[in-house]
């Protein structure tokens, strides 16, 4: 292992030019990151973060008392608010680092990643939201058990919430430990502790005001970083993307491959089975979902798409810039690299901290450490900011679906279904620091991938079919959500990534790196087909209610007014 | 709800009219943001020395160009979709509701 010391954080303090030295260490251990000395810049701005989140949390907490408040907000949230909000949730550590590292290191492939999260969104607009919120109350399952038998149907959504918040909740913990551990000198344990018990406090304490505020606040905060960085990229440029492109070209050791579609997307099956996975996956996503009840009518959940998606698309421009401005800042100056045997500097892989650090390098380039410090800092609140809102959704999934519904059969008073929420959420976070630490070794980056096929073969398809085709039964919705649940998750372990890069086997028995073509087809034939097979009594009731249902979801008229108290 | 008001509002010709309008609004929305996305993918996994290929004379290829494109296109949809919404289909909605309740 490499250890990197960087200049004294007082020096850092007081605004000084960061200056990069290399020391070795040995002994590394498989999966270990480069450990920095302590970063006390980013340490007292994130310090800041969690004074002022928690300060929020404090009011929120004061303000939160029925289950409305608690698990949406009490629908007060704007649509330009939530519209943040959802931005922020989906401006995770991974996308901003991940998405810019990838650039960094191969251009153009970068590109494909953020188109593929994008276009999920007018789809949502265009066919879900809307009728999601005439539909639902808190919870997505609100709406698939709208007609069709509760206790099942919200075992199902439940089961596809808890698996992707749990996919997606421990790739998070193991980014934000080794992030930390990298950004901040922060043991990896103590970083997944903090991650943990934080978002213990948003979440018990504040419920959904918290959790939409400390979004809100986040998102702000990256946008205006990652837009200062772009400028200072472009500035050198005179705003002449071509010029950059063209310095890029020329410094990059792929040259002008990094303008084409390079390897990240080998075959057309893999490629598509990407973008279902991608667009119709966001669809699915349980703690996007939940902030659609957030707000106070359905024009307002427009206009929050509407907000998100440019805030989303303007992100993802800002990266695609910073990344190629890493390429041009960083490839040019060998302190950002250690060298290889012999001196030899690898360009791309011998970057500090691996590509995904090319975004926190460029920071420090364009604006000297202490803003360096800020970028840490707010990548970290990012992570807190992702988890808390999975860790609410988790625990709503637990306490709105199976304890009101299943459990209590409808007959649970709010005031308890609320604690059983909140004592969900601490159980929810100690798990997470569990599986965190468990995982710290482990080859995690399929997992976002596997919530995403999950939420797009499961979730999406059962979400979709209840509320667009009259002829969808329980047993169908039970049988394809499972069968699309199940087919994701077998196909995600027999794939490379994790049958031969992470159980070490050696050949992959599913030969694409994604299944969502694959187990979204399975889903949806499946509630088809067993929905069709269905000539129960039950099944012809469902049938008949669809009508009522239809009504309501296209105008609204006979829901009540859940959202406000 | 009772039986009878649905039905009331199912066989409103304002609804239908309502329901008409915008489903065949949405989805042709999202047809084109499918064939815009889907187009784009497939060039990628088919067509990758088109993509490579220089507009205007720099270095800056067809498939940035395309690609910037396609993050416009979603944006510049929803736009175009939540206008209409918030306008035309609400007040359909509301004199609907009227006329029911």
């Amino acid at each position: 292992m490499r250890r990197i010391l960087w200049v004294s954080a007082l020096a850092a303090l007081a605004g000084t030019a960061a200056h990069v030295g290399l020391a070795h260490a040995a002994g590394a251990l498989e999966g270990q990151v480069d450990r920095q000395a302590l970063n006390l810049a980013a340490i007292v701005m994130f310090f800041l973060f969690v004074i002022g989140t928690l300060g929020i949390t404090y009011r929120a907490a004061m303000q939160t008392r029925s289950a409305a408040d608690f698990y949406a907000a009490g629908g007060g949230i704007t649509g330009f608010q939530n519209g943040l909000a959802i931005a922020g949730d989906y401006m995770s550590a991974a996308s901003f680092l991940g998405i810019s590292g990838l650039v960094f290191a191969s251009g153009f492939d970068g590109l494909i990643y953020s188109i593929g999260f994008l276009v999920g969104w007018p789809v949502i607009l265009f066919l879900i939201a809307e009728r999601l919120r005439n539909l639902g109350k808190f919870t997505f399952a609100d709406v698939a058990s709208f007609r069709l038998e509760p206790t099942s149907i919200r075992i199902l959504s439940a089961t596809g919430t808890l698996v992707v918040v749990a996919f997606y909740l421990i790739a998070q913990m193991v980014g934000a430990g080794k992030l930390i551990e990298l950004l901040f000198g922060l043991q990896y344990l103590y970083a997944v502790v903090i991650v943990g018990v934080l978002m213990i406090v948003y979440v018990a304490f504040g419920g959904m005001k918290a959790t939409t505020w400390v979004q809100i606040i986040k998102a702000c905060l990256l946008l205006a970083g990652a837009s200062f960085m772009a400028i200072m990229v472009l500035v050198r440029y005179g705003f002449s993307p071509e010029a950059m492109f063209a310095d890029a070209v020329r410094i990059h050791p792929r040259g002008d491959a990094i303008m084409a579609p390079g390897a990240l997307v080998s075959d057309p099956v893999s490629a598509i089975s990407l973008g279902l996975a991608l667009m119709f996956g966001t669809a699915g996503l349980p703690h996007i979902l939940m902030r659609f009840f957030t707000v106070s009518d359905a024009q307002a959940a427009r206009k929050s798409v509407f907000y998100a998606t440019g805030f989303i698309a303007y992100f993802y421009i800002l990266t695609f810039i910073i990344g190629f401005g890493a390429i041009t800042f960083l490839m040019t100056d060998d302190s950002f690299y250690h060298a290889g045997p012999g001196g030899v500097i690898n360009r791309v892989g011998g970057l500090i901290g691996g590509t995904n650090m090319a975004a926190i390098h460029l920071a420090n380039a364009v604006g000297g450490s202490l803003f360096l410090g800020f970028i840490s800092a707010v990548a970290f609140a990012t992570i807190l900011a992702v988890v808390a809102g999975l860790t609410l959704a988790g625990a709503s999934a637990v306490s709105h679906d199976l304890y009101a519904e299943v459990i209590a059969r409808g007959r649970a008073n709010e005031q308890r279904e609320v604690r059983i929420s909140k004592m969900t959420a601490v159980v929810i976070g100690i798990v997470a620091i569990i599986l965190g630490y468990v995982f710290e070794n482990q080859n995690v980056a399929f997992m976002v991938g596997l919530a995403f096929a999950v939420a797009a073969s499961c979730n999406f398809p059962v979400l979709l079919m209840s509320v667009f085709w009259k002829g969808t039964t329980t047993r169908g919705s039970l049988i394809g959500g499972f069968l699309g649940l199940l087919s994701a998750v077998v196909m995600v372990v027999l794939s490379k990534a994790v049958w031969v890069q992470t159980l070490g086997f050696g050949e992959a028995l599913f030969p694409y790196d994604n299944p969502a073509l694959f187990s979204m087809t399975i889903a949806f034939v499946g509630i088809w087909l067993f929905s069709k097979m269905d000539s129960s009594a039950q099944a012809k009731s469902e049938q008949a209610s669809f009508d009522a249902q239809y009504v309501r979801s296209e105008t609204g008229i006979g829901a009540a007014s859940a959202h406000i108290h | 709800m009772a039986e009878d008001a649905h039905l009331r509002v199912l066989n409103s010709p304002r609804f239908q009219e309502l329901v008409r309008r915008r489903s065949g609004f949405a989805w042709t929305l999202s047809a084109i943001m499918l064939v815009i996305y889907f187009g784009f993918i497939l060039l990628v996994a088919f067509a990758k020395p088109l993509l490579g290929m220089k507009v205007g004379g720099g270095v800056t290829s067809l498939g940035i160009v395309l690609g910037l494109f396609v993050i416009v296109a979603a944006f510049v949809l929803t736009g175009v979709y939540v206008r209409r919404a918030n306008s035309e289909f609400d007040a359909l909605t509301d004199r609907l509701k009227e006329e029911v309740q």
